[in-house]
């Protein structure tokens, strides 16, 4: 709030210029971003990258839910802004923007990850999967009709981040015990305290899906 | 804030309407649907994710709206210079205090009465100055070019300093929000000389901070002059008055849509300036604006439980007679006043039987973030200090802790002049939930194994009750049937997440005799839904549910008199089953509602309810004990939470799967308030908090409560409180938690830790000091 973080003369200040998404993996094994994209990034780019303007866009191609989404993007966008402010795709709920809450959990390349803690350019080539794309048309995927059985949530605002977090463990794990479903689940805050009923609705859900429910 | 014992906080600052009284009805005798354990009637939008949140609306030509806030904890705005940000690439709109534009400089709400931006920034977090632009991006970049010239000034960060001669003042009055509040019956010095054994305690409870998973936030949008404001509360009622009178518009002019929205727990009841501010950035800049809150924000800036410091002196006879209780309490209102110690002394007050009881209050400035009510205001704390008094007392005469309970229930309101509950299963929750738990079993069974090694066992309990847990009026519902048999409900009240919408759809169906999902509810629009206040003291489900009763049989009513000249019988035989119209006489009898010709002749019938006034002289309350066994690491000082039993006097079950879910997420609140959360502020040096995160102010996780939880309703059929029998379940199931956890911890290392949260530090300095661990 104190400073001047601007070039003088009203342009954005450094760390608004962007550079390309080829660009950017290179500086990534620095800084705090390496952490979100431990053991994710192989990328070995040797040429030098392309610095992009001030609030230049660049475009991202993105596999959600089995559906490529075109997108213009800075590259510091997190991936849960352009999920829910670009594309609409507002199942994926914010709820710290700081990798604390797990409200935006997502599956990327089947793994639950924070999309507040993702870039939208790290996740081009990825799969992407959102708490949508747990419906099979508009019927309720198993681990949706689970929560929705066991009243394994009150607001429902941290709902869609522990759904796709229980469907990432269970993808691991068919039959999880009770420890390992805390575990898992841990990462994901319910202010509400429903996380009685969410042990439930996961131990319900790997039943569904055992019984052929599909996902 | 609460001079009147039934004073209402939900509504305080707010004129209430007087509604017309429904003919009264029947109490339920058996019920088919109501009490059921159902899945919500909006589940689906809530787990496939397509409920729309007021964060999740998108409108065409949106901007993004953020608040610059005040970085010190004390300071005077000199002079801002807003020339960059306004030149930034995708600003529309940039307001400060200086801005020449009326409506941003005028009182902003009756309830904070700042100016929209006040120079004077009495706490961190304080609004200076408001952005709009095309992405949130843009708008954060714009924020950090603002310069502002802060002149800092002495700041008071612990309210326990507050009377000191040299304290720095926080508002020129001085540090006091008000005169003490003194209540008194009886003689306390006479029961103290009464006593067998008299003992005296001090209580300290930290910071709570509510932080609803959903940030807070809003989208305004201009429809020529009316306001359309899409706000994540708890009331959009509140909302309305207070963003009509901070712009001086009429309440018809300002419509506040809220059908979905993600948490409150008192935070969300009022008016924030961030809907002020976006009302009036969308007017600059001719464009509809969403402004949703960092969650470093609402850490700041959109109440607390205040911290309070307690002290409380009780004497009791050896035959467990309560001779006389003495309380002293004080809290932090925050910057504004905001209610520092409110009804901290209520569970002295009115627990218990006890003849001679005085207690004081003392409500004080900090320069911090003003208090906002929180998920039963003082009674967590009061039951702090009053239940862990209750183990010492049955310890100090050898009584078991839950006898000296039982020894003590009180038939009558003791606070508000010996009136009668309506109801009071005080008695049962212990008694019933002590057996449930395998209290005598459990004591023994530790007492047996010596308990004496590195991690050890203990038990504990805790009772409570809840001020407000009956509701009353006004409210308004009305019924819409529909030829095909199909339903409206029409009620304004939001749902906060306990469930109310399933709630009310039951009661329509039990009613109507049609299926819940047949019910469907608009709510929460004070452009298209009946009056309601706040969802908030535990009060939504017995205050709605009479009057959508009544207004379900309001419909009912006309239907059977319909029906019966249509099918010429007797309109006392006839009910409704199943969607159908049936007879009690002559089984033959059978039509279903869709092949009513009468009714498809009118369309609809219309019926509307009101919630009448509870019962004159009587109190409607609502009664809890809960149960937990911990395991404490005497090296380490953390804790263990192996099980809850929580049973409750609530009156009827509404819907047995949402209640019990109320009661786990009280507990896991508790486990909270307990064990784990704390608003950390740099009083010696900066004033600021230092813990601005969820990573550091810590709520619980799935790990920390059990996933042993048990759920034990007491329904003791109040026909009294009023129509449905309901009384409030929100509340009353954090109120005991944190004192049943520290009464275990009690019982497992013979060490009394007085101060929340007892965190593994605060645990093991503890244990240091009575030289166990």
């Amino acid at each position: 709030m104190t400073g001047d973080p601007s070039d003088g003369d009203g342009r954005p200040m450094p760390d608004r210029r962007g550079i390309s998404r080829r660009g950017f993996l290179t500086t990534m094994g620095t800084g705090v971003l390496s952490t979100a994209a431990a053991g994710q990034l192989t990328a070995q780019p040797t040429e030098v990258p392309d610095v992009l303007g001030a609030n230049e866009l660049i475009k991202v191609a993105l596999d959600i839910n089995g559906r490529t989404h075109e997108a213009l993007v800075e590259p510091r966008w997190s991936l849960a802004h352009v999920l829910r402010e670009e594309l609409e795709l507002t199942g994926t709920k914010v709820g710290c923007d700081r990798g604390e809450c797990g409200a935006c959990t997502v599956l990327l390349d089947g793994l639950p990850r924070y999309a507040c803690l993702t870039l939208a350019v790290e996740a081009e080539d990825r799969e992407i999967v959102t708490i949508e794309g747990l419906l099979a048309g508009e019927e309720l995927g198993p681990v949706q009709q689970a929560f929705l059985e066991e009243d394994a949530y009150q607001c429902g605002y941290c709902t869609s981040g522990q759904i796709i977090a229980a469907e990432g463990l269970l993808r691991h794990d068919g039959n999880p015990t009770d420890e390992a479903i805390r575990h898992s689940m841990s990462g994901n805050l319910c202010r509400c305290g429903a996380y009685p009923h969410i042990v439930t609705a996961v131990r319900r859900a790997a039943e569904l899906k055992r019984a052929g429910g599909a996902s | 804030m609460n001079d009147h014992p039934d004073a209402r906080y939900y509504t305080e600052g707010i004129e209430l309407p007087e509604t017309e009284v429904s003919t009264d009805l029947e109490p339920w005798g058996e019920t088919r649907v109501v009490g059921q354990p159902r899945p919500r009637v909006d589940g689906y939008e809530r787990v496939s994710g397509t409920a729309v949140y007021p964060a999740d609306i998108t409108l065409p030509g949106m901007l993004y709206g953020a608040i610059l806030r005040c970085p010190h904890p004390h300071a005077v705005v000199t002079a801002v210079d807003v020339r960059r940000a306004a030149a930034m690439p995708g600003v529309r709109a940039v307001l400060t205090a200086f801005t020449p534009l009326d409506r941003a400089t005028q009182p902003h709400a009756d309830l904070i009465r700042t100016r929209l931006f006040d120079t004077h920034c009495r706490f961190q977090g304080e609004a200076v100055a408001a952005v709009a632009a095309e992405t949130p991006y843009q708008a954060r970049d714009a924020l950090r070019t603002i310069q502002v010239q802060y002149e800092e000034r002495p700041f008071l960060s612990d309210e326990r300093n507050a009377l000191a001669p040299d304290a720095p003042l926080v508002r020129e009055g001085g540090n006091r929000v008000r005169e003490p509040q003194i209540y008194e019956r009886g003689d306390v010095e006479q029961g103290f000389a009464d006593a067998d054994v008299v003992l005296e305690q001090e209580y300290r409870n930290e910071c709570e901070i509510h932080t609803p998973m959903e940030l807070h936030g809003c989208v305004a949008r201009w429809d020529g002059d009316r306001l359309v404001l899409w706000e994540s509360t708890q009331g959009v009622y509140n909302v309305q008055m207070q963003v009509a009178a901070a712009l001086g518009m009429p309440f018809s002019m300002v419509r506040v849509v809220g059908p979905y929205m993600g948490g409150g727990f008192g935070s969300k009841l009022q008016t924030g300036k961030y809907s002020i501010a976006a009302a009036l950035l969308a007017k600059t800049t001719a464009r509809p604006v969403k402004l949703v809150l960092t969650r470093e924000e609402t850490l700041l800036a959109v109440g607390n439980r205040p911290p309070s410091t307690m002290r409380l002196k009780a004497g009791v006879k050896r035959d467990g007679t309560i001779t006389a209780m003495e309380f002293w309490g004080s809290g932090a209102s925050g910057a504004e006043p905001a209610g520092g110690a409110s009804l901290l002394d209520w569970p002295v007050r009115d627990t218990y039987s006890c003849a001679n009881v005085r207690t004081e209050l003392t409500d004080l400035y900090l320069n911090a973030g003003p208090a906002r009510p929180f998920r039963a205001p003082g009674h967590p704390q009061g039951a702090w200090a009053l239940e862990q008094m209750m183990d010492a007392l049955a310890e100090a005469i050898d009584m078991d802790p839950v006898a000296l309970r039982v020894r003590n229930v009180p038939a009558v309101s003791q606070a508000r002049g010996n009136v009668p509950y309506t109801s009071t299963g005080l008695r049962q929750c212990l008694e019933q939930g002590a057996e449930a738990f395998g209290w005598d079993e459990a004591r023994t069974q530790i007492a047996e194994s010596g308990n004496g090694g590195t991690v050890r066992r203990g038990i504990g309990v805790a009772a409570g009750l809840w001020v407000a847990g009956g509701g009353g009026p006004p409210s308004t519902a009305v019924v819409k049937l529909f030829a095909d048999g199909s339903v409206n409900l029409n009620m304004g009240a939001s749902d906060i997440g306990t469930g109310t919408k399933t709630v009310m759809a039951m009661v329509v169906a039990e009613e109507l005799g049609v299926d819940p999902d047949a019910v469907e509810i608009e709510h929460a629009d004070t452009g298209s839904t009946q009056f309601a206040t706040g969802s908030g003291g535990s009060k939504t489900v017995p205050t709605e549910s009479p009057a959508v009763r009544a207004a379900a049989v309001d419909v009912k009513r006309q239907l059977l008199e319909l029906a019966a000249g249509e099918l010429e019988v007797d309109q006392s035989t006839l009910a409704l089953r199943d969607g159908q119209v049936v007879s009690t006489a002559d089984p033959s009898v059978a039509r279903p509602l869709s092949g009513l010709r009468s009714l498809r002749r009118r369309r609809n019938l219309t019926g509307v309810g009101y919630r009448g006034p509870n019962p004159a002289g009587k109190a409607v309350t609502p009664f809890a004990a809960q149960f937990c066994e911990v395991e404490v690491d005497t090296a380490t000082g953390e804790v263990t939470i192996l099980r809850f039993l929580a049973a409750h006097d609530s009156g009827r079950v509404m819907n047995r799967l949402t209640y019990q879910n109320q009661v786990f997420g009280g507990i896991t609140m508790g486990i909270g308030f307990g064990l784990t959360e704390e608003r950390i502020l740099d009083v010696d040096r900066t004033g600021k908090m230092v813990n601005l995160n969820w990573h550091d102010y810590k709520l619980p996780t799935m790990l920390d409560v059990p996933v042993d939880m048990t759920c034990l309703p007491i329904d003791l059929n109040d026909t009294e409180c009023n129509a449905t029998g309901a009384k409030g379940i929100g509340e009353p199931a954090t109120i005991p938690t944190a004192a049943a956890i520290g009464n275990a911890i009690y019982h497992a290392t013979g060490v009394r830790v007085t101060h929340t949260p007892v965190d593994p530090l605060r645990l093991v300095d503890a244990l240091a000091q009575a030289g166990e661990g």
